[in-house]
């Protein structure tokens, strides 16, 4: 280390960059909710609704084909990966973020054979005592651009123990 | 105990509470099924290297079970339109033996002749894992505005 640098032992942590806030983050593909995968996220879940696996069955209750799980959304996140919590120049340490809070918010059901787009925006970043507080809000729309649903999570970015 | 049917609900009704068990085997699958492979939900040594005591399940993991008494309840997992938790607790699940959630159902209140609050009350042994856990339950089906193309060309099979 060059002169005049402080001991590692005395830096802190680098907080979250607050330039993020309002940050907007566009799926750069769309994520086609298929049959199969409705009824492997039924499975992990132990939903044996036959509205998840028969489209059949779904229709006979006046569904276009076998509906998802409400937390099934999930799946599009994981899948589509938007940022900012693998971005460096957001945060120094995605592994000290916990999941704080989650909301869904349906406008109607996701179906197989919808292609789901997502629009995410950093709404808030602030302090919750010594760490701190990420908010994220995300669209999802369908192939008419409708929005299916909105969800929000809130993350907590904790900051380790000073020596 | 008789439960209420969901149509004529009030404040004060519960819903038939359920218990589940959660093994290692479960989180695989859901790692698999939803995509998050975070290593603390499958690695022991993720897990106490980020300061946890084992294994925790994922929390929407959780969330989902947890939501399940609600849409058991209704047999329609449509009715659920809106629908929040806060993690309080992680569900730690051992090697070895299953992890238990137990879940019970509230009708908080009645929105209006078509809506009510469902309250949630989520724990394991003592611990609550989720708190705040409230849906918003549609106790009638409405139609909804879809894509023309649902239900016409079948679905893809990516899965």
């Amino acid at each position: 280390m060059g002169g005049g640098s402080r001991p590692m032992e005395q830096q802190s942590t680098r907080r979250l960059n607050r330039e993020y806030l309002g940050r907007r983050y566009l799926s750069e593909s769309e994520y086609h909710v298929s049959r199969e995968a409705i009824r492997k996220f039924a499975d992990a879940i132990g939903d044996d609704s036959p509205l998840h696996r028969d489209p059949s069955a779904a229709r006979a209750q006046g569904l276009p084909d076998v509906v998802a799980p409400p937390t099934f959304l999930t799946v599009v996140d994981c899948h589509l990966d938007l940022g900012p919590l693998k971005d460096p120049e957001f945060v120094a340490d995605p592994s000290t973020a916990v999941h704080g809070e989650q909301r869904y918010s349906h406008s109607r059901p996701v179906f197989a054979g919808d292609a789901i787009t997502v629009v995410r925006v950093v709404e808030e970043i602030s302090d919750v005592g010594r760490h701190e507080m990420l908010r994220l809000r995300d669209q999802y729309r369908d192939v008419e651009n409708n929005v299916v649903a909105t969800a929000y999570s809130t993350i907590i970015v904790r900051q380790a123990e000073t020596a | 105990m008789s439960y209420t049917p969901v149509e004529q609900a009030v404040a004060g009704d519960r819903l038939p509470s359920q218990q589940f068990l959660i093994n290692r085997v479960d989180l695989v699958r859901y790692a698999g099924a939803s995509g998050d492979f975070t290593p603390i939900h499958w690695s022991e040594h993720a897990a106490i290297s980020a300061g946890l005591p084992s294994v925790v399940a994922h929390g929407l993991l959780t969330m989902a079970l947890a939501c399940r008494v609600v849409t058991d309840w209704t047999d329609d997992p449509t009715s659920v339109v809106n629908y929040c938790v806060r993690f309080s607790a992680p569900l730690c699940v051992p090697v070895d033996k299953a992890a238990s959630l137990s879940v019970e159902g509230l009708i908080e209140s009645r929105i209006d002749a078509d809506h009510a609050r469902v309250r949630l009350t989520v724990r394991s042994e003592d611990t609550e894992v989720l708190t705040e856990a409230t849906a918003i339950v549609r106790l009638t089906r409405p139609s909804w505005n879809v894509p023309t193309s649902l239900g016409e060309l079948g679905a893809c099979s990516n899965g």
